[in-house]
């Protein structure tokens, strides 16, 4: 086991710098740079103004060259600082870090759980009116663009009925402390995660329930029916823990994303997280801002997979982990 | 010929005698003239400023902050005429080659350290030089600033400059502490996280990503001003969200452009809104599209004029933009000194435009229109401007781009037809004849003569217009060249853009300059009843 886990990370490294390379070049072969975008805000500049701002970000120097001083800084966990908002990139990140995680925290748990109960309840009975209620409620959120979602969350719950904030992470100059900053926070979660969460509980329940379906129709499934267990057993120990492997797959892969944040949700709603960090900083061409965030979700990803395949050996004995 | 005159601040200063009385609580009927004390103004800024530090970074959202903090010597009112800021006075020589200014006594920076002429000179002569673009080029034609005392400041000029008494506003001209500055690396000056400038409000906190909060400047130099306690500027990246953000009560003023125009309407039912098209007389937002005359056909006069005549502007005026702005009639804003309305007719007429088109050499090839990556607004603008020039029977490519993208394509002229707006700062020497100078088309920016125009002797005329004393000269020599540029259709007019600033009608005089909330709001006070 810890072989395998070393052995993966050496492997992790590698595919990390290929991302970081490759990301670099993709970034830069996008047409425009951060110094066109900047004196493009102001209307107006010089020839001198923009190579002043190119010098200043190193942009004046060769492709290469610039690809190995981030390439170094990196290794060294430097991710560079940001041309547009003149701040280390590590610091930005780890402001709007907290936020994405409890936003995309919340969504994940949120979306899981109910995922997978609502998917255990609906395969339970299969074709029941139940069933069918969960089955179509789920695709219905599946299909949904998740911008008219939060848009139409906001509108109903923030405009017509007043009942929640429509948008930002608590309330600006309330100078709340302690639990009444808490529940300010949670009021104003509630929309962008149940936004977000709905889509990826809807994906749960169908992989839950076709999943089940699929199990319960095995013949150890009958045999365990034969030997005259209980229902409720046979539904928790034998169907769902088998059933569980694709899940934990796609868990695997959103939780790799829940730092990456969720650019949609966090856009609509303001939410001060990483994913509006690094669409604003793409739409900005800031370069080092968007590298930092690609080399954190990247790792991430990594981490997760990682995991993922380590929960499988618990969740199913019978795999068996080989570098 | 011009005669020195003096602007005396006292009618300025009577004005701001403020009844005390209404900052005591007790039963004052507060009517529309009496200022109220207090309360906090809720402000939507989009996009989130990259600094506020304006010496520095001049874009839109920086503008619209920092006119909190920093200030320039004067302030121009809804018609360009300046008014005393930090300069109380000032006079220009008979030879119109020397502007004296007479600065406002007892003004602190919000550090408590004196503004003096020192800070001027260094601002406009060291720092500004060094880092603003559009200052730069005025500069050349200052000979020299001198300080003959703490108070008074003397640009000697190398000759004449029609706009020279035009750029003292806190965009073009900001006001620089001296002190914190001198000597040190600007751009890189960690003081530029922490602005301090002259203004009515003093910086405390900006939260990336959610707000930026200013406070009073309780010493501020205006006896009695501002009125509000403090300011929060809220970062809101969709422009549904802060449409909302305002349905909710949770901002209470949109500055122009913050909503898509399809929302105007809605939000402008609501009780308690006030909207208003001013505050941009200065920038005067000039649409039109490029024509790039390198690619052919359009270096053929009667293809433009074709494009032209087929244009629906004010189909775009009323379906796009609500009914705001106005459609333009030439280059120069009317909103600018010497604009002339009697320039050739360049109206809609899909039926001369087919006929033009028929004349010209224009085979059937395929026009790619760039449009702007401004939002709703444009993508669908540039979608009936396709449709206008497909109905005369052309062949149009919309290309899709995005900012960064859309930059590039202009600047390296890598169109046909390119959407684009730009500001014209009040005079056509400062903001207009940078588009139509045939010494100003090199590639690589997008905001010269893009489309590469090229006349000789408009050229010769735009120069000397910029360096008559006498308004009267100037106006004529204008009228000469807008009916020139007009006939010779290097780029298709669209709209004098306008932009609504809406906001809570209790919330008094948000927009009073040329400038509109730009100009900071040192005047703003909230009806609390």
């Amino acid at each position: 086991m810890i072989r395998f886990i070393l052995g993966r990370l050496v492997k992790a490294v590698f595919i990390l710098l290929a991302i970081l390379v490759f990301n670099f070049l993709l970034i830069h072969a996008a047409p425009g740079d951060p110094a066109a975008v900047m004196a493009g805000e102001a209307g107006a500049a010089d020839a001198k103004f923009l190579a002043d701002l190119r010098t200043r970000f190193g942009l004046d120097q060769p492709l290469y060259v610039q690809l190995w001083i981030y390439i170094k800084g990196a290794v060294q966990l430097d991710l560079g600082y940001s041309f547009r908002q003149q701040m280390p990139v590590a610091e930005l990140i780890g402001d709007r870090l907290p936020a994405t995680l409890l936003l995309t925290g919340v969504a994940f748990v949120l979306s899981l759980v109910l995922g997978v109960i609502a998917g255990v309840a609906a395969s339970a009975r299969q074709g029941s009116w139940g069933d069918t209620v969960i089955s179509t409620l789920a695709l219905l959120f599946y299909a949904t663009p998740l911008f008219w979602v939060a848009l139409m969350a906001s509108v109903v719950f923030s405009v017509w009925l007043g009942w929640l904030p429509g948008f930002g992470y608590s309330t600006i100059g309330a100078g709340y402390t302690g639990m009444a900053h808490v529940l300010d926070v949670a009021k104003h979660l509630v929309l962008p995660a149940s936004t977000l969460g709905l889509f990826f509980m809807a994906i749960y329940m169908r992989m839950t329930r076709a999943s089940m379906l699929e199990v319960s129709r095995l013949d150890f499934v009958k045999t365990a029916r034969a030997k005259g267990l209980k229902r409720s057993v046979i539904q928790r120990r034998h169907i769902l823990r088998n059933a569980l492997l694709p899940v934990i797959t796609l868990a695997g892969l959103q939780a790799g994303q829940i730092f990456g944040g969720a650019i949609l949700t966090e856009t609509v709603f303001a939410w001060p997280g990483i994913g509006r960090l690094m669409f604003e900083a793409i739409n900005q061409r800031d370069y080092n801002v968007i590298l930092g965030v690609f080399y954190i979700s990247a790792a991430m990803v990594l981490l997760f997979n990682l995991i993922t395949d380590v929960v499988y050996v618990i969740i199913d004995p019978r795999i068996r982990l080989t570098s | 010929m011009l005669r020195p005159f003096k602007i005396a601040a006292v009618a300025v200063a009577l004005a701001l005698a403020v009844p005390l009385a209404t900052a005591l609580p007790g039963p004052v009927a507060a009517q529309d003239g009496e200022p109220q004390y207090g309360g906090t103004l809720n402000v939507v800024i989009q996009p989130e400023p990259p600094s506020l530090m304006i010496g520095i970074i001049q874009n839109g959202p920086t503008q619209m902050v920092a006119g909190d903090i920093y200030e320039s010597l004067m302030r121009y009112n809804f018609d360009l005429s300046p008014e005393p800021q930090l300069a109380e006075s000032w006079e220009i020589s008979e030879d119109g080659k020397t502007y004296t200014f007479k600065l406002r006594p007892g003004v602190v920076f919000h550090d408590g350290e004196p503004f003096t002429s020192a800070d001027v000179k260094f601002s406009i002569d060291v720092f500004l030089r060094e880092t603003h673009s559009r200052m730069r080029t005025y500069l050349e034609h200052v000979e020299s600033i001198e300080t003959p005392d703490d108070l008074t400041v003397v640009f000697n000029l190398k000759q004449p400059f029609g706009p020279f008494l035009g750029i003292f506003e806190t965009g073009t001209a900001p006001m620089i502490p001296k002190h914190i500055y001198e000597g040190t690396d600007f751009v890189n000056n960690e003081a530029n996280n922490t602005p301090i400038g002259t203004g009515p409000f003093k910086f405390d906190e900006w939260k990336k990503g959610s707000y930026i909060h200013f406070v009073k400047n309780e010493d501020y130099y205006m006896e009695g001003k501002p009125y509000v306690d403090e300011i929060y500027y809220h970062v809101i990246p969709d422009a549904a969200s802060r449409a909302v953000a305002y349905e909710t009560g949770k901002v209470d003023v949109l500055p122009g452009g913050s909503i898509e125009n399809f929302d105007v309407p809605r939000i402008q039912e609501m009780e308690n809104t006030c909207i208003t098209e001013k505050g941009f007389e200065y920038f005067g937002p000039h649409s039109w599209i490029w024509v790039n005359m390198n690619n052919k056909p359009l270096g053929d006069l009667k293809v433009r004029q074709a494009m032209m005549h087929a244009l629906d502007r004010e189909f775009a005026k009323d379906a796009l933009w609500n009914g705001l702005g106005k459609v333009a009639t030439g280059p120069v804003s009317s909103a600018t000194k010497f604009y002339d309305g009697d320039t050739p007719d360049i109206g809609y007429d899909p039926e001369k435009a087919k006929a033009l088109l028929a004349e010209s050499s224009y085979d059937g090839e395929t026009i790619r229109l760039l449009g702007l990556p401004y939002g709703e607004t444009w993508s669908r603008w540039a979608e009936a401007v396709k449709q206008n020039l497909t109905e005369i029977g052309m062949n149009v490519e919309i290309v899709p781009s995005d900012v960064a993208g859309w930059n590039q394509k202009v600047s390296d002229r890598d169109f046909d037809l390119a959407f684009t707006y730009l500001y014209q700062y009040g005079d056509p020497a400062l903001g207009v004849s940078r588009t139509y100078m045939g010494s100003n088309a090199e590639p690589g920016s997008p905001w010269n003569n893009v489309s590469n125009y090229q006349n000789p002797e408009m050229d010769k005329l735009w120069e000397e217009a910029a360096l008559m004393a006498d308004p009267e000269d100037r106006k004529a020599a204008y009228k000469t060249i807008q009916e020139q540029v007009v006939s010779d259709v290097p780029n298709l007019w669209l709209l004098e853009l306008g932009f609504p600033t809406i906001y809570r009608c209790n919330i008094k005089n948000p927009v009073n300059t040329a400038f509109g909330v730009n100009d900071g709001f040192r005047d703003v006070w909230i009806d609390q009843k």
